[in-house]
């Protein structure tokens, strides 16, 4: 294996990152048993946050990679948190019901990635199209299959959360990883096996080419339009997992727009992290860790209740300052341009 | 059959028209024989490039039939030619300048790392989209390549940090990564300096004495007279005739390519220049990524006078145009016109000083595409009469600017449907005269002029020639800034060579051959040692 891709900027960042995480554990260590547990609880419901951001962030990266835009990702989750709900509802088998929502998810995005790569509409016209239908038929099928405004039936055989009983006991690591859902675990996992498949393996290498420059991978004889469909689809396939986690890992029931804004999000989250795998993590994780904070504010300081709107801005306020200001984010060079083969004339 | 076997390709009756309508090929006929270096010699927009897109399976002719190695092909993608041994070296280069050289070489055939290669297994090719790249072994077969064939690079680069010469290098490693022996180079010298082309040339020497059989593409007479075994004259998409190198010279070759006699140098009459219109001095200035590009460059252009500035792209020129243009604040020096300063000064500051600019990237700052032809005249002007009126000239006056551009039309004969069509619809020559034509109606003091002939037919350069020495002699000072040698000889008073973003010389067009103006240009100074100046 040769890792001369790893330049010894990106070495430092990982070993800044964890020397932060081992220092934050020894500070936590010596903090009351009362603040480990709330730190335990911080860090969980910020796993917890970040998880379908994460998931749908990393979809979005693979679509970008290959050029295409795909600000869809709210419908695809959607849909993808109504099917794993119901198929799990129906089937009472929550893994069906993943399996669904990647399934559906995977079918919603390549909707777009039709009309993007074959038939070379617009991104953001089509992504909206993606948006409007998702958001609209999962509020319609909510009502059809469950007969109920607003929101279905409970699931009742949702996504069991992986128990570590041996660490129930430690006032810090109990509250914080004791019980947690292998969504959020794979989540860790797909970020890795992604930064893999996108610099180590010839898709990927295709992948980034086909949003650099199609007309190289063109002149290299591999297929953009395949290339970049295929992008498309595993951006569906990972935010319709991201969806599901919503109804039947974290909740359990499907409700009307319950993403609610998730995939903008995520796809904020994409660019602050800079279009790389592990960056997505980072900026997923910021972004879960913020709404997070706004729930301890509104559980631990009630005082401070009534600006509770003006808490939730925050993250998204911050989300505007380090785009416009700390942060330049480097797109792939053929973002959103459709691939002619004969511009002439 | 035995007839066939002996090329290794044939193109019969070739044609091709894009959507648009847009005929590129008519009916064309070409044999290729193996081990030939075969030139396919015509002006740009003559169909070369388009032809050998097609051999490259890039583009699908319309009518007619394409052999390899006596088999009649039909190449859907570049995946078909390039199983048969094609290689091609595209004039813009295909290249992705944020991977590494291993990287864009191994793009489309990517190795697997031994043990875990699976290709062999049926749907191994699918799983195996997903396995590690040996990224080890390929950047090994690159060194390997690259010493054997006198193509030295680094594998572990990105295209970013490498010269054009250098890139260049990677292209042709990456036919030879691809097993290719027909190599097509589209247009290779256009970005290279004299130096380099001379290296290139050995290169494909050694190529064709291993077996190797290559076309090249070129609208430069020198070029295939010097490689070519044969070479084939298109126009206007069909094709002229096929000459052996032998049987021509560069006078037939150039009349066969326009269609009429050429001249070739253009007259000009001696001239005393007037008094100094351009003065630069100490000019220091930094591009985009704060590195100094200009290191301290003083010169001067008097009134009817050309001052030419010859040097391979990149070494200060595009930074120098910029600060004299206004586009780019110079980080120290000063620079007047006419004795006023217009250092630091915005554009329009600088244009109102009468300077005129003709960029060096037409579609960058010239022109703009998806205008009219009226719109484009009116840029830069347009807040002004006799473009503007009304109140604080707030609204285009669409008449004037209508009869303004019907002259200029016809005064640089700008061949267009109507001049209300969009930009884009004209030929790269058409475009560049009415940019010409555009910031010459200003009455300039002082034209910078760079690289006005790039991308240019024979005819439309040989108009552009004319119109920058009727300037000179009208008492215009003239700064040309050209990556052509021939052009800045044949129209400069003065040639200032600019090398590492100094002015390492200055020579009058007699006093420097060829050769002796490409070493400075390489940043060879033997010369100047000889005469006991210290330049740095």
């Amino acid at each position: 294996m040769n890792w001369r891709l790893i330049n010894w900027q990106s070495q430092y960042r990982t070993l800044a990152v964890l020397a932060s995480i081992v220092i934050g554990l020894i500070a936590i260590n010596f903090m009351p048993v009362e603040q480990q547990a709330i730190a335990g609880w911080l860090v969980a419901t910020t796993l917890q946050m970040a998880t379908p951001l994460v998931l749908a962030g990393l979809g979005g990266m693979y679509s970008e990679r290959g050029g295409i835009v795909n600000i869809g990702l709210e419908g695809i989750m959607l849909m993808g948190a109504f099917t794993g709900a119901a198929v799990a509802y129906y089937a009472k088998d929550p893994w069906l019901g993943l399996l669904g929502a990647v399934m559906v998810g995977g079918l919603f995005a390549s909707i777009h990635g039709v009309a993007c790569v074959k038939y070379k509409g617009n991104h953001i016209v089509s992504g909206t199209g993606i948006i409007l239908f998702g958001t609209g038929l999962s509020t319609l099928l909510l009502e059809l299959v469950w007969h109920q405004k607003g929101q279905g039936e409970p699931v009742t055989n949702t996504v069991p959360d992986l128990m570590f009983p041996a660490l129930l006991d430690h006032p810090f690591l109990g509250p914080a990883f004791s019980v947690i859902s292998p969504i959020v675990l794979f989540m860790f996992i797909i970020t890795g096996v992604s930064w893999f498949v996108l610099f180590r393996t010839p898709f990927g290498l295709r992948l980034r080419a086909a949003g650099e420059d199609p007309s190289t991978l063109d002149s290299a004889g591999v297929s953009v339009q395949w290339t970049r469909f295929i992008g498309v689809v595993i951006s569906g396939c990972l935010a319709g997992l991201g969806g599901a986690y919503l109804s039947i890992g974290f909740g359990s029931a499907f409700a009307k727009e319950m993403t609610s804004g998730r995939g903008f999000i995520s796809l904020a989250a994409m660019i602050f992290g800079n279009w790389t795998p592990f960056g997505v993590l980072a900026a997923g994780l910021f972004f879960g860790f913020l709404i997070s904070m706004n729930y301890f504010i509104q559980i631990y300081f009630p005082i401070l209740l009534p600006f509770a709107n003006f808490i939730a801005m925050l993250p998204y306020v911050l989300v505007i300052i380090a785009l416009g200001l700390i942060r330049k984010s480097v797109p792939p060079k053929a973002i959103a341009i459709p691939y002619e083969k004969e511009k002439k004339g | 059959m035995s007839m066939s076997m002996e090329y290794v390709v044939e193109l019969e009756n070739i044609t091709k028209t894009f959507p648009g309508g847009v005929q590129a090929n008519k009916d064309v006929t070409l044999r290729i024989q193996k081990g030939e270096v075969i030139g396919l010699l015509g002006e740009n927009g003559a169909g070369k490039s388009t032809l050998m897109n097609m051999l490259y399976g890039l583009l699908q002719p319309d009518s007619g039939k394409i052999i390899i190695n006596g088999e009649e092909v039909n190449l859907k993608s570049p995946q078909d030619a390039i199983v048969r041994g094609v290689g091609m070296v595209h004039q813009h280069f295909k290249l992705i300048p944020v991977l590494t050289v291993t990287e864009n070489v191994v793009l489309g055939l990517e190795p697997i790392l031994k043990k875990m290669d699976v290709r062999s297994i049926p749907g191994g090719r699918t799983i195996g989209a997903v396995l590690p790249i040996d990224f080890g072994t390929a950047a090994k077969r690159i060194t390997k390549i690259g010493d054997e064939n006198g193509l030295p690079v680094n594998p572990n680069s990105k295209i970013q940090d490498l010269s054009v010469g250098l890139q260049q290098r990677v292209e042709i490693i990456k036919m030879l990564y691809r097993e290719a022996d027909i190599l097509i180079l589209d247009e290779p010298t256009s970005v290279l300096t004299p130096h380099e082309v001379d290296e290139l040339f050995v290169t494909l020497k050694e190529f064709v004495k291993a077996g190797k059989t290559i076309i090249l593409i070129t609208h430069k007479l020198r070029e295939s007279m010097a490689l070519c075994d044969r070479i084939c004259v298109l126009r206007d998409g069909a094709l002229v005739g096929t000459v052996a190198r032998d049987d021509t010279s560069p006078q037939d070759l150039a009349q066969m390519m326009v269609g009429r006699p050429v001249v070739f140098t253009t007259e000009k009459e001696p001239k005393t220049p007037g008094e100094v219109i351009l003065s630069v001095q100490d000019l220091h200035v930094l591009d985009n990524r704060k590195l100094e590009k200009v290191k301290g460059i003083d010169f001067e252009v008097h009134a009817g006078e050309i001052f030419g500035i010859a040097g391979v792209q990149g070494n200060g020129q595009t930074e120098l145009i910029e600060a004299l243009a206004g586009l780019r604040k110079p980080k120290s020096g000063i620079i007047t016109v006419d004795n006023i300063r217009i250092s630091g000064k915005r554009p329009r500051f600088v244009r109102e000083a009468k300077v005129s600019h003709i960029p060096e990237d037409r579609h960058k700052r010239g022109i703009i595409l998806p205008f009219t032809i009226e719109e484009n005249i009116a840029l830069g002007n347009h807040y002004r009469p006799p473009f503007a009126g009304g109140p604080l000239n707030a609204v285009l006056d669409l008449d004037t600017t209508h009869s303004i551009t019907e002259n200029l039309v016809e005064q640089y004969s700008i061949k267009l449907s109507s001049t209300e069509a969009l930009a884009s619809t004209l030929s790269g020559g058409n475009q560049q005269k009415v940019v010409v034509a555009r910031e010459l109606s200003t009455k300039p003091r002082l034209v910078i002029a760079a690289q006005p002939t790039r991308g240019l037919d024979v005819g439309a350069t040989e108009y552009i020639h004319e119109v920058l020495i009727a300037l000179r002699d009208s008492g215009v000072a003239v700064l040309l800034i050209s990556a052509e040698l021939d052009e800045i000889q044949n129209l400069a008073d003065r040639i200032g060579v600019i090398y590492d973003g100094q002015i390492v010389a200055v020579k009058s067009p007699g006093e420097a051959t060829q050769t002796e103006l490409g070493l400075l240009m390489a940043g060879h100074t033997d010369e100047a040692s000889e005469e006991g100046v210290a330049i740095s």
